[in-house]
């Protein structure tokens, strides 16, 4: 295959208050490649892009497109000279149709022509086997279908390049490669693929080249095909990764018998979770496993009244309580980190301090605010405990990188201190690096006695992690695999089968 | 993923459809409500077109204000502009080169200079829409008082003429007591109404930049991300916003003949609580222009049922007031059943309290 190079950056700086996010970073993408662009949280994978299409200005360096320098000052200019972007933040309107957010911002005509936008946007859907209607409000969807919208969005057949910014973070396994059959065709096409993800499986499954960035620097750029995935991570960390299997998985202290933590009886809400049971024991570390819209999340969301309740009781240490609302679950010692950082997480406007003590200051009231040292004393304490990537307490937790901000809500929990702690999809989006550090977190919580649930779509990381796992299917209960049973094998045979009566004890 | 693979979700009503259709179902409730209980007057053709005659302006300036609360602003300028423009015609009719093709320029010149400027200091110098219409609105005033402080009765006869010209109907009407068949008249105002409706309608449904509103209203960095120019999106909604209200302000002294200070004064309330009755959230991105007049009549229905009872005055605002609440309620209590979230109050940015109080969100787990 001809290397022609379609995009080069050369020496890229952008610096915004407080950090150097790129320090002149070279970049090279060739037609037909897939490119895949590694580094830590915070590293600046997503501003190189960003200045690529004109969100955010370079402050020094050159761009050029086919030998052409470019300079765009919007993304729409970008879209216009066949750059299609998926960003790491899904990036659509809520209140717009599956069909109006794929192609909004790409017609010119000044006239709408819904049934030629609907059917086309229906061919789309349904080569990319996107399980959504062009005439649905954007909202009904569920976040893994808009990314897949968001993606299908970007993949114009005539683009010449398609950035993808952490597409799979919310995907599961048929999805992921429903995307890389799409990204084989595009690439087979000529199209140049800048691909972005933390996972390390697929940048080896997927790309041909790899850049890794550091601290705003460039590391290098490698063929895929000369580089162990233990180099890899070196380059990206800088040090050598300690080996994850040491962590030590961790059995409850008590023993069955005891009063539970936590106990729920047949608990349904009104995102549609079929009634359940479920039980947990101090110092527990336990998971939901199965694919996403199996009803994982839900179930947490109605452990924690998330989702209005519909029906159920609930026990904490054997007492009857009432919990209706997010709140009185917090004043029960129950702690819950969402799955959607950005509709459920974060405040935009205030600063990572202020996110960080948010959930504490709930529990104590407004009328009794933390001073500013205590806050400062707090925040700094957990900006080092997590390694969150931040100029200072008082930055905005907007301008922060995604998987930092992650990190930040993760912070506001670990914070509070519940006996019960939720943690659904903690890892997304965050490092090789940092996911090792919360999951020796999460052991040694669990070690002083908190009890924990692990929600992921990694399995592995699960099965590193917890003693017991709850399997489910369809939004019910199929099964619990313990000790031995837990291989990553056993439980993908419980999610495909669905069986009841496989391993229930 | 699989088997959610054969599932195909069905396109269930978006709520923008879903609040206009409540909103025209109370509306329709209503109108039957009023036939009951009052035949003599409502059973009247001309009844019904009265509320189009008589209240035409108030409906043109709610169809602009839907349009700007759609992309997620709000315009409270409307009803003294409207007022200024009255007085401007009123001023202009009666000088000596007065002409009404020109006091038509004048009322839409004035119009669009405001929608210009406050479309320009919101949409490019970013500053709260609230604050700056609220600016215009004083502005407006002034400019009124300065203009001329007393009535002004236009006596020009080319306008006269055009003020009493009425749109027969005749094969429509009611026969009155003494069995002599009354035919409805229609007032050109009506006329205007009905073409502004279908056009901006049009326009929203079916042009770019509608669609744009929409999107900006529903999320303008995302709107941003996905290509869309949004500060120029932002500015056309307050230059149409200024254009009705202009438009409105004519039709006003075409309705009443006079320009006076107290013209269309308060209307912007009146526009606002009738776009969110007629389904225009007042946080963005949710609406249909055809509940601006269905809004408008709704409200006024209301007041005609209660002037009707022989209630007094006072009561009409009142119960005003008490619809507006049970509106808002109802949509939000609509909007967090579809969502399946917890009920919250959807509040627009410019509304919402600062910093930390906001963190008592509902939404904050
Ligand atoms: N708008 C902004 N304002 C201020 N600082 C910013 C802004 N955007 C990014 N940064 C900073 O620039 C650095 C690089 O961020 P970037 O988002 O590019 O990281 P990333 O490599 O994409 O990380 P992640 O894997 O977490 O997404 C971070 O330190 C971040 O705090
Ligand atoms: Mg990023």
């Amino acid at each position: 295959m001809l290397s022609e190079t379609i995009l080069e950056m050369k020496d890229i700086s952008k610096s915004f208050p407080g950090v150097k996010a790129l320090d002149s970073v070279d970049f090279k993408l060739r037609k037909g490649e897939i490119h895949a662009l590694m580094g830590e949280n915070g590293a600046g994978k997503s501003t190189l892009i960003k200045v690529i299409t004109g969100v955010y200005e370079k402050d020094a360096g050159l761009i050029t497109l086919q030998g052409e320098p470019i300079h765009f000052k919007a993304p729409e200019e970008a879209q216009n000279k066949g750059i299609g972007t998926v960003y790491q933040e899904i990036m659509l309107c809520p209140n717009l149709t599956v069909a109006e957010n794929m192609f909004i911002g790409r017609s010119h005509s000044p006239v709408v022509n819904w049934k030629q936008m609907n059917e086309k946007a229906g061919q789309l859907l349904d080569s990319l086997g996107i399980p959504a209607s062009p005439v649905q409000e954007l909202t009904s969807c569920s976040l893994a279908v808009q990314q897949m919208i968001a993606i299908a969005r970007a993949v114009d057949m005539e683009c010449k390049i398609l950035i993808l910014d952490e597409p799979t973070s919310s995907l599961d396994e048929d999805e992921v490669h429903k995307l890389f059959k799409l990204m084989r065709e595009l690439k087979a096409r000529g199209v140049g693929i800048i691909f972005i993800t933390h996972f390390l499986e697929q940048v080896f499954e997927i790309s041909d080249r790899i850049t890794v960035l550091r601290n705003g620097k460039l590391v290098g750029e490698y063929e895929t095909t000369s580089l162990s995935q233990i180099e890899l991570i070196s380059k990206m960390l800088g040090n050598v990764l300690e080996d994850i299997t040491k962590i030590k998985k961790h059995e409850p202290i008590v023993s069955d018998t005891s009063i539970p933590v936590f106990e729920g009886i047949g608990l349904s809400s009104a995102a549609g979770v079929r009634p359940f049971n479920f039980v947990v024991q101090r110092g527990e570390v336990n998971g939901f496993a199965g694919l996403l819209g199996s009803g994982r999340s839900e179930s947490a969301r109605a452990i924690f009244a998330a989702d209005k309740v519909t029906g159920g009781e609930v026990r904490m240490k054997g007492k009857r309580v009432k919990i209706k609302t997010p709140l009185q679950a917090m004043k029960q010692g129950i702690g819950y980190l969402p799955e959607d950082r950005k509709g459920d997480g974060i405040v935009d406007d205030l600063s990572v301090r202020d996110n960080i003590i948010l959930t504490l200051q709930v529990l104590k009231g407004f009328f009794k605010p933390f001073s500013l040292k205590q806050a400062q004393t707090f925040a700094e304490e957990y900006i080092k405990k997590l390694n969150i990537k931040t100029p200072s307490p008082n930055t905005p937790i907007k301008s922060l990188s995604g998987g930092n901000q992650q990190k930040v809500i993760l912070a506001r929990w670990l914070l509070t201190n519940p006996e019960f702690l939720i943690l659904d999809e903690p890892t997304r989006g965050i490092d090789v690096g940092t996911k090792v550090e919360i999951q020796k977190l999460v052991i040694k919580l669990a070690n002083q006695g908190m009890s924990l649930t692990f929600i992921s779509s990694e399995i592995d990381e699960m099965i590193r992690t917890c003693s017991r796992l709850i399997v489910m299917k369809d939004r019910e209960i199929v099964g619990e695999l313990k000790g031995t049973e837990l291989t990553e094998t056993d439980v993908m045979n419980v999610i495909a089968q669905g069986g009841k009566n496989i391993c229930t004890n | 993923m699989a088997s959610v693979n054969v599932f195909k979700p069905k396109a269930r009503l978006s709520n923008s459809n879903i609040l206009f259709l409540i909103a025209a179902v109370i509306f329709v409730v209503m109108y039957l409500f009023a036939i009951i209980s009052f035949p003599n007057s409502f059973l009247q053709f001309q009844t019904f077109f009265d509320l189009f005659n008589l209240n035409a302006p108030l409906i043109i300036m709610t169809l602009g204000l839907c349009i700007v609360m759609i992309g997620g602003g709000i315009d409270i300028s409307i009803g003294a502009v409207c007022g200024l423009v009255t007085m401007a015609c009123a001023v202009f009719l009666e000088s000596k080169m007065g002409s009404v093709w020109g006091a038509v320029l004048v009322a839409l010149g004035i119009g669009i200079a405001f929608g210009i400027l406050q479309g320009y200091l919101i949409a490019y110098l970013e500053i709260q829409p609230f604050i700056i219409t609220l600016s215009g609105l004083f502005l407006a005033q002034g400019l009124l008082t300065t203009l001329h402080k007393d009535p002004i009765n236009v006596t020009m006869p080319a306008f006269v003429g055009l003020r009493d010209f009425d749109i027969v109907i005749a094969w429509l009407g009611t026969k009155n007591r003494l069995g002599v068949f009354i035919p409805s008249e229609i007032k050109l105002g009506t006329v205007i109404v009905v073409v502004l409706l279908v056009i901006l309608a049009s326009l929203m449904k079916w042009s770019r930049f509608g669609r744009n509103v929409y999107a900006v209203g529903g999320n303008s960095h995302s709107a941003m991300m996905l290509g869309i120019n949004v500060k120029r999106t932002i500015f056309i909604t307050y230059v149409v916003s200024g254009l009705t209200a202009g438009i409105a302000g004519f039709v006003y002294i075409m309705t009443t003949g006079a320009g006076n200070v107290g013209n269309a004064a308060g209307a912007e309330m009146k526009a606002i609580a009738s776009a969110i009755i007629g389904g225009t959230l007042l946080n963005g991105g949710v609406g249909n222009l055809l509940g601006a007049p269905i809004g408008t009549l709704t409200l006024l229905v209301i007041n005609e049922l209660i002037r009707a009872a022989g209630v007094q005055s006072n009561f009409q605002a009142m119960v005003s007031g008490l619809l507006l609440y049970f509106f808002i309620v109802l949509q939000s209590v609509i909007m967090s059943l579809r969502d399946r979230r917890r009920f919250s109050i959807a509040l627009p940015p410019w509304l919402r309290l600062s910093g930390k109080e906001q963190t008592g969100d509902q939404r904050e787990p």
